[in-house]
């Protein structure tokens, strides 16, 4: 089992967006694919018609009282099932720290990776879809992944937060996720972004070829409430994900 | 991902009816939003076969194995009869024609089914055409939360002329597939589809639909004596019934004998033959004289036409095993005494079939039937005869009492030949225990022929050593006639034969024991228990 998680510290990149499509990629592509809503806002349960609500809340997963397996939705499509967010989700910075001192031994960083362990025998792929902040969560997010998927909007700020990532992640003991990185919502039509990304995916490894433009058929996907590669499966969009799909699923350049 | 939860139904009306569909897409547009998804995984035409022995091998084993045909090869697919899957394995070109499961390539339905179905050929047993329709059926967001798969089957029961195959249209199969995480739809849309006038719940799998559909009934074969008898039957008409029983597994048995499907086609015969001739020999004092007579000759013809085949095959089957025992020789030495064995099969075969399509076998089959059928059915004056219970009494008594005199009478000194008649004997009263299996108490019996089996394996050892060494020295010289055998092939085999000649003396080194065992006090008693009862 392979865990992807997209990541960023700011709100409104585009990482909801990738979660949704890449996910559907992979269950396209045959393999067994979950994808985990762990943001409150419960924007990649919306997309796929599912509610927003674990039974029990993030209290009864975290702690275990209620399996993961057992809050499992499978979406319309085949192969992809949906791990819902709930709005007590919120508070998962305090329940991951209360686990932990509970729990048997438990480090209050690797709750998350605990918890999804017993899934890898049913699942090839699991997608985390975080939320936006730098928390308990977040670090937890990082520890349970293999691949950290970090969607950056081509300004000077936030390659700037990609180092600061890198080298929090560098900090590790021990197993470290591969850190890919893609430029997300890139308007052509601006200089600073074209030079930016330019610049960026020729000199720091890890930084995927692909970017995924700025497209009001990405948008529409909030309309549709589908992956784009599947209510638009010949767009410029769904090409742009299926060629970072395929990009990120090779360990990122040196 | 755990397997989707089916609940199945199934229409009670032709496929050609589309009313009860209809009426069910109604009632559940009730409760959801029904949409038709074209193209959705599982719709389509698929092709499937469904597979087991001549002798419903994996169907007593309570399996079944499924090939679902794919564009190139496909994947077989072995289940419980309850549906529960079991093991599959992805196969190309296999198979359109009756194939060994050892042709198969290694993988885990090949590894389960050797041992049940070797060696014997897997038959496609029907074939089936299906049609099937995928419904999404959705909640107010416009969520997937059951699926409705719609099935047209066409099934077919195939021959070996096509033209002849008896082809049936089942009623419609209609499932309810639970999405993960939506148990209670799936429960309530199957509450729907069941108060759907001329829907009911599917009570049969498809294979067992698909059987009923074409008048099928599975473990229809089977190569013992299972005829019908009582003890109070006229014994004739117990001996035709019995007689008729044998001859339908001849008959039975030919087409597979000639298209040389398996092998064990032709020993199915065999043993079927070997019955009628030891019936005639024991019971046929119940028949007219003339008649015994006759077909005692036949049937003699019919079983030395079929020997040297069936000796070859025994030589074939037990190749493998024959050459791990080798200690000198190298298996690969003996490769061409299998390459002599295969010509010399290929021409036995020409000389086999020549005789089952020719008009000697013809008439035997034909009169013998007619013959059987008169005294099976017109009785009257016959009831005066012994009763079939009296029969079998007075045979099965006296077969067992040559048994015991015979057998006292050898020694470590005696020749082979009196073992080779012993075992005769023994087969004889074994196959009459079994065409009176029906009237003997159960346990008594059971005790009996587990006595007797013993005994006749230790004889079958003792012979079959003596004749296969026999034989590899006729094969030996028949080799070097033709020039066939190098050294080294001549050398295993002396060391394959010397081996024979150790069983040959282990066998009679335990016979002694075995016979005691069969035919002192004990086993006496049993005999009497059987025939006479508890005291």
């Amino acid at each position: 089992m392979k865990i992807f998680a997209t990541y960023n510290i700011k709100g409104g990149v585009g990482k909801t967006t990738a979660a949704v499509n890449l996910a559907y990629l992979s269950a396209a592509d045959g393999c067994r694919t979950l994808l985990w809503d762990l943001d409150p806002q419960g924007a990649a349960s919306f997309l796929f018609r599912i509610k927003p609500r674990v039974k029990g809340g993030g209290k009864a997963l975290i702690r275990g009282t209620k399996a993961l397996d057992d809050a499992i939705k499978g979406t319309d499509f085949d192969r992809l099932d949906l791990l819902p967010a709930d709005f007590t989700y919120r508070n998962m910075d305090l329940l991951l720290d209360t686990a932990g001192k509970t729990g048997a031994g438990a480090r209050p960083t690797r709750k998350l990776a605990r918890l999804l362990k017993p899934l890898a025998a049913e699942y090839d792929h699991v997608f985390l879809d975080c939320p936006p902040s730098i928390s308990l969560v977040s670090e937890n997010v990082m520890h349970a992944a293999d691949v950290l998927l970090v969607p950056l909007i081509p300004t000077t700020l936030s390659v700037r937060t990609l180092d600061q990532l890198t080298e929090f992640v560098a900090g590790f003991n021990g197993r470290r996720p591969q850190v890919w990185a893609f430029f997300s919502m890139v308007d052509r039509r601006k200089n600073l972004h074209q030079e930016i990304t330019r610049d960026l995916q020729s000199e720091r490894p890890g930084v995927a070829a692909t970017p995924i433009p700025a497209l009001s058929m990405i948008e529409r996907m909030s309309v549709e409430r589908a992956p784009v590669a599947a209510f638009a499966p010949r767009s410029a969009a769904a090409r742009a994900y299926r060629a970072l799909w395929s990009e990120v699923q090779q360990d990122p350049k040196d | 991902m755990t397997a989707a939860r089916l609940r199945e139904f199934v229409a009670d009306t032709p496929a050609e009816e589309d009313s009860t569909l209809a009426a069910a897409l109604s009632v559940l547009s009730q409760a959801f939003t029904v949409a038709e998804q074209p193209g959705a995984p599982g719709s389509g035409t698929h092709r499937r076969t469904w597979l087991d022995t001549f002798d419903w091998r994996l169907y007593k084993a309570g399996l079944t194995l499924q090939f679902e045909h794919a564009r190139r090869g496909g994947r077989l697919l072995l289940s419980k009869a309850d549906g529960t899957a079991q093991a599959e394995q992805l196969v190309t070109r296999w198979p359109r024609r009756p194939g060994l499961a050892e042709d198969l390539p290694d993988g885990p339905v090949r590894d389960r089914i050797l041992v049940l179905t070797s060696p014997r050929a897997l038959l496609p047993i029907v074939k089936a055409v299906s049609t099937v329709s995928v419904t999404r059926l959705l909640n107010g967001d416009g969520k997937t939360v059951a699926r409705l798969i719609t099935e047209r089957v066409t099934v077919t029961a195939p021959t070996r002329n096509t033209a002849a195959d008896i082809t049936a249209e089942l009623p419609p199969r209609l499932a309810v597939v639970e999405i993960r995480g939506y148990p209670g739809q799936a429960r309530r849309a199957a509450a729907l589809l069941a108060g759907v006038p001329g829907v009911s719940q599917a009570s049969q799998g498809l294979f067992t639909a698909a059987l009923t559909a074409l008048g099928r009934h599975p473990a229809d074969y089977t190569s013992g004596v299972d005829a019908e008898i009582t003890g109070t039957m006229p014994a004739p008409v117990a001996v035709a019934r019995l007689l008729l029983r044998l001859l339908d597994t001849i008959e039975l048995n030919v087409p597979g004998v000639l298209r040389d499907i398996d092998t064990e086609f032709l020993h199915d015969f065999r043993v079927a033959v070997r019955r009628t001739r030891s019936a005639i020999k024991l019971l046929g004092e119940v028949l007219p004289a003339d008649l015994a007579e006759h077909y005692k000759t036949e049937f003699k013809w019919l079983g030395d036409v079929t020997t040297p085949i069936r000796d070859l095959d025994v030589h074939l089957l037990g190749f493998d095993a024959m050459t791990e025992h080798l200690v000198a020789a190298s298996p690969a030495d003996l490769e061409p005494l299998r390459a002599f064995l295969i010509r010399r099969r290929a021409r036995e075969f020409r000389r086999l079939a020549a005789a089952l399509r020719g008009p000697r076998f013809r008439a035997i089959v034909q009169d013998w039937r007619k013959a059987l059928l008169e005294i099976r059915d017109v009785d009257g004056p016959r009831r005066r005869r012994p009763t079939a219970a009296a029969l079998a009494l007075s045979t099965t008594g006296r077969a067992f009492r040559r048994i015991a005199a015979r057998g006292s009478a050898i020694t470590p000194a005696s020749p082979p030949e009196s073992l080779h008649d012993l075992r005769k004997r023994a087969k004889e009263l074994r196959y009459l225990l079994e065409f009176f299996a029906p009237l003997h108490d159960p346990v008594a019996y059971r005790k009996v022929v587990s006595d007797l089996k013993q005994l006749q394996d230790c004889l079958g050892e003792f012979q079959d050593s003596e004749v296969q060494r026999h034989e590899i020295h006729t094969l030996a010289d028949a080799m070097l006639a033709e020039r066939a055998a190098p050294a080294a092939t001549l050398l295993a085999m002396g060391e394959i034969a010397a081996q024979l000649a150790l069983s040959q003396a282990e066998a009679r080194a335990e016979f002694a024991a075995r016979f005691g065992r069969f035919a002192g006090p004990a086993g006496r008693e049993r005999v009497r228990v059987l025939l006479e009862g508890r005291p």
